[in-house]
């Protein structure tokens, strides 16, 4: 502060005189300034008010489900409602709000910033991208809540084909339609990291984040087709009658599992890898360390993209496959376990020796590396051919994919909200509410999903809404956490609306971090950075001993 | 809500009716010691490193590594062995899964949205529960109708799913007497969580006299009392039900508002339609769930059931 500024403070004149901000945020203030906006960083934030309207429906779906389950007898809502319920539930959740979640915020936000770009290769296409997103899943949620669609967000056919007196083809074709804003944004990625790197940011310098986006637009690319097929094939036999999965015309009900989860394995890492991306930057940061084992953990990223498309068949052990063909799945599962594997132990290393700061972001960050464990060894339990027999369609694998999908992508994308929060808006949320809400996610989600795990084992089928009552206990206690879990959600959506007027000026680097994102303004100016960065330092190149705070 | 008190003490475990589902318990165990020793150890460290390491602690943080080929290989390979053991364990009990003993004995189960129909050498069938003799092998064909369902029964930890347009199967054999729960486990519309019932197995000496009541035929009003809780009928079709489905007690001869405003009179021809295609005629007021039963009932049982029905006069409680 030049003395100048002081005299002016001291003689209580109210208002500093400040340069007009020419931050991305107040640039322009136009509404065409936003929906037609081919900023990066402004699309970014759409996608991120859309996703959360998404999450805030498909949780409310969710609570339905959880209320409905404290009473075995199914007196709270009919059949028809429950069935209608876990399906909007699980369509939201998976295409409306877990595969875009990560990538499409902070993924659209942060791979300029932190390759040293001014914005991504394709900027239209970037905006085209969310509206398509937009309409295709508009228009599926109209659908699912005015007419009602009752198969499961897996659509299996011949129930999706033949028997379903819903509306399915509206459905898919919202589906379809939103698969296409997938494969821009994940070309998009793709192109930015290979022709936009700032001078110096080689391929070894780029933070673990962008290899993990990486991966991630090489999935999206490579398996979004495969559903799109499968959906349009569904939708030619149910509203063409063309036989391709029905029996009596010599197609087979099982083709449709293959490529359905041809595409919905591998998306499980589209879900999960920007998660891990998310991670290595926290973890770095609050330990204030250089990464342990760079090259191991950007090499698993592309080894988890590969492996993954070869372990689809893990789904499908009991209906009828070949039992050697599901010996290969199975073994391919455990082999995709490796890498992940690898992450989680070079993290854990990362923080031996570090300084660590217990700030909101890293509590975020060590609940994500317990949970996924627990997500990840119960997936190679279900891996294990005759266990699978089992816990396969009960509330094991319902508990086991939501200590990822919840565990692992919502908990990243939450700490990574919070670790970006003042570089996206500059200003400081409260640290205090930040660490409540993350020991209540914590708590409140075990609280719902471990006793799905015993009931699981017990042997409560998934997508019962009648069910036997000694399944009441566990069912009564997991409904208690669910209710935990939504304060968990609702605090953070409180708190950081609320930083936006009355949070702390953020300044550029509040946590100390490493990565050019850290080096621009907070907000960053429209074309992110006020001079080319050049790139002559390695990635987390934090001090060799941390400094003394 | 006649449950909304929870059920105590709640099932923890559930029990195992073969040797097979012991081995898959003791493999469950065995995998679950492997998580805890995989996770409990990064959990500590975290928490020890978390508090050791918090910054501004004036510790010695000298010799700190970004690399070690010796440790990340080793953190790579080692899990990697002790999970294979568990791959080759569960392959082990797959591939028996999977191969049925020759001298087993055949039960064909048929699928249908939503209830199981299954049906002995003999030729007797039954919906929904199945009895068995202990320590025999049986061998399940399952069959479909319709859409996907999956036989499951928890206590044999075994699950195969219905394919239309092929046929699967599933042995096991029960050593332990008792009843156990049989479920469908894949989702197959309206009713899926109703797609249940009971597994009994018996001694062989109750499980013959089963199959020879099974075969009795008894006079057509008595049977179809059975009947009408074998088909399932008096699940919906008894006051205070949990679904709402019309109650008979004097229905026979009288006339019946439908839906579409018309009327008709429940005659014999209208009672035995209303089982074959429950949908054609739906009754004012009520929702149209009924699974048809054209195909799943024999004429003799369809004659039985209309016989039955028009034995119920109003008010008449329909014997236990």
């Amino acid at each position: 502060m030049s003395p100048s500024d002081t005299t002016l403070r001291d003689l209580h004149v109210p208002t500093p005189v400040i340069d007009p901000p020419d931050d991305y945020l107040h640039v322009e203030q136009t509404l065409s300034s936003w929906i037609f906006t081919t900023d990066h960083k402004r699309i970014g934030l759409l996608y991120l008010v859309s996703i959360t309207v998404f999450f805030l429906l498909g949780s409310i779906a969710a609570g339905l489900i959880r209320l409905s389950l404290i009473v075995p007898d199914g007196e709270i809502f009919s059949n028809d409602i429950y069935n209608r319920l876990f399906t909007l539930h699980g369509v939201i959740m998976v295409w409306f709000f877990l595969v875009p979640s990560i990538p499409n915020t902070l993924g659209n936000f942060l791979l300029p910033l932190m390759i040293g770009a001014k914005d991504v290769a394709f900027p239209k296409l970037n905006l085209l991208s969310w509206y398509v997103f937009v309409l295709g899943s508009l228009f599926t949620m109209f659908v699912m809540i005015w007419g009602g669609v009752d198969t499961g967000w897996t659509f299996y056919t011949p129930l999706s084909t033949e028997y379903a007196d819903s509306y399915v083809i509206a459905a898919v074709l919202g589906v379809i339609v939103v698969g296409f804003s997938s494969i821009l944004t994940g070309l998009n990625f793709m192109v930015t990291v290979h022709k936009l790197r700032a001078p110096g940011m080689t391929w070894f310098r780029m933070p673990l984040f962008v290899w993990s986006l990486y991966a991630t637009s090489m999935i999206l690319v490579l398996a979004t087709p495969v559903l799109t097929i499968a959906l349009i094939l569904l939708f030619a036999e149910r509203a063409l009658g063309l036989a391709v999965f029905d029996p009596a015309n010599g197609g087979d009900p099982v083709l449709f599992q293959h490529l359905f989860w041809f595409y919905s394995h591998p998306v499980v890492y589209v879900m999960v890898l920007p998660g891990m991306g998310v991670m290595s930057e926290l973890i770095t940061a609050f330990s204030c360390k250089r990464v342990f084992g760079y090259k191991f953990i950007a090499f698993s990223s592309l080894g988890i993209a590969a492996i993954g498309f070869f372990v689809w068949g893990h789904h499908m052990f009991y209906n009828g496959m070949s039992p050697y063909a599901g010996l290969t799945f199975s073994l391919m599962s455990f082999i995709v376990a490796v890498p992940s594997a690898i992450k989680v132990y070079n993290w854990a290393a990362t923080i031996h020796k570090g300084a660590i700061r217990l700030d909101t972001p890293m509590l975020y960050a060590m609940s994500w590396i317990g949970l996924f464990v627990i997500g990840g060894v119960t997936g190679l339990m279900l891996a294990s051919t005759a266990l699978d027999g089992h816990v396969h369609d009960t509330y094991f694998v319902v508990a086991h994919f939501h200590y990822i999908m919840v565990g692992a992508t919502v908990v990243a994308f939450l700490g990574g909200i919070h670790f970006w929060w003042p570089k996206i808006t500059g200003r400081l949320y409260s640290e205090p509410w930040g660490r409540i809400s993350a020991f209540l996610m914590f708590f409140g989600f075990n609280m719902t999903f471990f006793p799905q795990y015993l009931l699981g084992y017990m042997g409560m089928p998934r997508r019962y809404h009648v069910y036997p009552p000694s399944y009441q206990v566990l069912n009564v206690l997991s409904s208690a956490g669910a209710t935990m879990l939504a304060v968990a959600y609702i605090f953070p959506m409180i708190y950081l609306i609320w930083s936006l007027w009355y949070g702390e000026r953020a300044g550029d680097n509040p946590w100390e971090a490493k990565g050019l994102e850290w080096t621009t303004t907070s907000p960053p100016p429209k074309h992110n950075f006020h001079h080319m960065p050049v790139v002559d330092f390695e990635p987390y190149d934090y001090p060799n001993i941390a400094p003394e705070k | 809500m006649q449950h909304f008190l929870p059920h105590f003490p709640p099932q923890l475990w559930p029990p195992a009716a073969s040797g097979m589902a012991a081995e898959i318990d003791a493999m469950f165990a065995a995998w679950s010691i492997v998580l805890f020793l995989l996770v409990a150890p990064v959990f500590a460290f975290m928490g020890y490193c978390a508090f050791k390491y918090r910054a501004g602690r004036d510790v010695d943080r000298s010799h700190r590594e970004a690399r070690n080929l010796t440790i990340e290989m080793s953190w790579m390979i080692i899990p990697f062995l002790i999970s294979l053991v568990f791959f080759f364990w569960a392959g082990d009990v797959f591939l028996q899964e999977q191969t049925p003993p020759p001298d087993a004995t055949v039960i064909t189960a048929m699928g249908r949205q939503w209830m199981w129909k299954f049906q002995h050498p003999g030729g007797q069938w039954e919906i929904n529960d199945l009895h068995v003799p202990v320590g025999q092998t049986i061998r399940v064909n399952i069959e479909s109708q319709d859409v996907i369902h999956s036989l499951y029964v928890p206590a044999l930890r075994l699950q195969q799913e219905a394919v239309p347009g092929r046929t699967t199967q599933l042995w096991f054999k029960a050593d332990r007497v008792g009843a156990y729960r049989l479920f469908c486990s894949e989702f197959c519309g309206a009713d899926h969580a109703l797609m249940a019932g009971t597994l009994y197995v018996m001694s062989p000496t109750a499980y013959q006299a089963w199959l020879e009541h099974a075969n009795n035929r008894p006079t057509l009003v008595s049977g179809g009392r059975q009947l009408f809780d074998g088909y399932g009928c008096s699940g919906c079709h008894t006051p205070g039900s949990a679904t709402r489905a019309p109650w008979l007690a004097g229905i026979y001869g009288h006339v019946v508002p439908l839906q579409d405003g018309s009327t008709v009179i429940a005659d014999d021809a209208y009672l035995r339609a209303s089982i074959l295609e429950p949908a054609k005629q739906i009754v004012a007021g009520y929702r149209p769930i009924m699974p048809s039963f054209a195909g799943a009932i024999s004429d003799a049982d369809l004659a039985s059931l209309v016989a039955y029905i028009k034995s119920l006069s109003a008010g008449n409680e329909p014997a236990p």
